[in-house]
């Protein structure tokens, strides 16, 4: 099928950090070239180049980034407008974000002043996960470099007055959610807004506010100095551009990567993280989107195509392209229980189907796991998980419920297995008990 | 005399909360400063930065209990914290932490009983790379075995 992505046509030319990643080695691969000219060719130019390049949000919904910026009223009405980019990254699985913010971080100031004057805001938020150390000084070094570079500040030299703070979280996975971030901004708990209103009309302290991606913004400079028609020139229909993978999990040598959208699973594993442990034969499932998408069996996986629409189809999604692999050694009931005491940790309390229901869901996982549970219980479980999904404020009642449902809808000879085991060992202890009274 | 401490306590909050109040959404940014000056957030100041910021007590209450990182009781002189994620633990962390914390002789969320370190688990460090991987005190530490552990205990103990 498609070639490799060649290293010419990569937007993160540093994110092994191998080269400098001061203002000047990033200028040296191209950052910062031209700022100011494609903010001189106008709001209109840019959002439309935006939307012709097909970028969808890299955050997990895929929802098209040039739309997004277009909801931003055109006028402001008195009122401040406001970018605020998601660097909460807290997903089990996924690991893009960190590498851009730790060896790339000017990918992602340069970003931000273009997206700022696309959307009329002379001020960015940047809200970095509290646990992230080395990625909030690297952040703040890059931004203070560019302070002092004159690029960003009062009267810069890319002629948008701009400033960019950087804010740093105190250890909440729902903060990850755009409008639990802009509650967490404001500093409060870091509880879901109801929408609508959306943010683009009352975001951050009621002012007209965009929540973009870490991905998302970082790569709208280079999108826009090579051309819409470059970036669509990749990937599918509807799926277009390049985008950061990050295997983990039973494979050879698992990596964070650039790669064209559309790309076979197989290929993708064979090329860049030397395929599976033990040869393809020994793939068991794998969870393509991190941690709060539904889990797709192997031999579904192999030759579906690694993009939004391509994992929709097989009920499952690309969410964030944090793909987990799984080989024939794990556990997978095991693993999918894991995710749900993830849940139940982090649920925020807010919603009652999400708080009590990731604690069942838990719970009933919990004795899946040993198999000690009725058959018809898997049901009940999968109608819980239906009680839950769509019945909260914000997804993480869904990413609760979906991995369970992927693990019932494709491994329930597995559970049932467990189930029929358990029961045959507890019979027979009892019989040995009976034998042992008389 | 613990009067005294209370007030100095409280004068101290005042003017963290005096430093960030120019900011836009305060509360979090005074509250990590809190923390870094006294180690954790003590409930006797907490109505004095309610009062300052304009807000109820529940609701600086709901702050600190909703969000991992602030801690309402002391810890001790050194923070410990192991990254128990998905990385970590495929990588050996809970062998790690066990060993750790067995040496030290606590449990989770522990501190030592002469109040030189507390033991926390935490949920990614954003390090799976080199895991596993701790925290001590803002310094990260990856690729945690036997003789890093010794490393840590040597530099909490002095």
């Amino acid at each position: 099928m498609t070639a490799m992505l060649e290293d010419k046509d990569r937007i993160f030319t540093n994110i092994y950090g191998r080269h400098d990643m001061s203002l000047k080695g990033a200028m040296s691969r191209g950052h910062w070239d031209g700022t100011g000219e494609i903010i001189a060719k106008g709001r209109d130019w840019i959002i439309n180049e935006m939307k012709a390049s097909g970028l969808r949000g890299r955050g997990g919904a895929g929802f098209p980034t040039g739309l997004k910026w277009s909801f931003m009223p055109k006028e402001s009405d008195g009122r401040p407008h406001y970018l605020v980019v998601n660097a909460d990254e807290s997903e089990p699985g996924t690991c893009k974000d960190r590498e851009i913010l730790r060896h790339d971080p000017h990918t992602l100031v340069e970003g931000c002043v273009i997206a700022a004057f696309a959307m009329g805001a002379h001020t960015a938020y940047i809200y970095v996960r509290g646990e992230f150390m080395r990625e909030r000084e690297a952040l703040q070094r890059a931004i203070d470099e560019c302070y002092d570079a004159g690029l960003l500040g009062k009267n810069n030299k890319c002629g948008w007055d701009m400033d960019v703070f950087v804010h740093h979280g105190a250890g909440a996975y729902i903060c990850g959610e755009e409008t639990a971030l802009l509650e967490s901004l404001e500093g409060k708990k870091g509880q879901p807004r109801l929408k609508p209103p959306f943010p683009a009309n009352m975001g951050l302290y009621g002012c007209p506010t965009t929540v973009n991606n870490v991905e998302s913004i970082a790569v709208a400079p280079t999108i826009l100095r090579r051309g819409a028609g470059w970036f669509a020139s990749f990937g599918r229909e509807n799926n277009k551009g390049t985008k950061l993978f990050c295997v983990s999990g039973h494979v050879n040598a698992p990596a964070t990567f650039e790669e064209a959208m559309s790309v076979p699973f197989k290929e993708l594993i064979d090329k860049h993280c030397g395929g599976i442990r033990g040869g393809w034969d020994n793939l068991l499932a794998v969870i393509p989107g991190g941690s709060s998408v539904p889990v797709v069996p192997a031999q579904q996986i192999i030759d579906a195509p690694m993009d939004f629409d391509g994992l929709r189809d097989l009920k499952s999604g690309l969410g964030t392209a944090a793909v987990i692999v799984m080989d024939k050694s794990t556990d997978i009931v095991k693993a999918i229980w894991r995710l749900s005491a993830f849940y139940k940790h982090e649920s925020c309390g807010q919603c009652t189907p999400c708080r009590e229901g990731t604690g069942w869901m838990m719970r009933v996982m919990d004795r899946m796991v040993k198999g000690n549970a009725q058959k018809r219980e898997i049901d009940m479980l999968f109608d819980v998980t239906k009680q839950i999904e769509g019945h909260t404020i914000c997804a993480l009642g869904d990413a609760a419920a979906w991995p369970i449902q992927g693990l019932i809808r494709h491994f329930r000879p597995e559970i049932e297995a467990r189930i029929d085991a358990y029961t045959r060992n507890a019979v027979q202890s009892r019989n040995v008990a009976l034998e042992a009274a008389e | 005399m613990p009067a005294t401490t209370t007030d100095t306590m409280i004068e101290k909050a005042r003017a963290i909360v005096d430093a960030h109040r120019h900011l836009e959404g305060p509360l979090l940014p005074i509250l990590h400063a809190v923390q870094a000056e006294f180690g954790y957030v003590p409930r006797d100041v907490q109505p004095a930065i309610a009062d300052a910021l304009n807000i109820s007590r529940a609701e600086i209450h709901g702050v600190v209990s909703f969000y991992h990182d602030y801690r309402s009781e002391p810890a001790g002189r050194h923070v410990i914290r192991i990254c128990r994620s998905e990385a970590c633990q495929s990588m050996g962390g809970e062998a790690a932490a066990a060993s750790l914390l067995q040496k030290l002789g606590l449990d989770w969320h522990q501190t030592s009983a002469d109040g030189a370190v507390t033991v926390e688990p935490v949920y990614c460090l954003g390090l799976c790379a080199c895991s596993p991987a701790a925290m001590v005190d803002g310094d990260v530490y990856g690729r945690l075995d036997d003789e890093t552990i010794n490393d840590i205990l040597e530099e909490v103990r002095t």
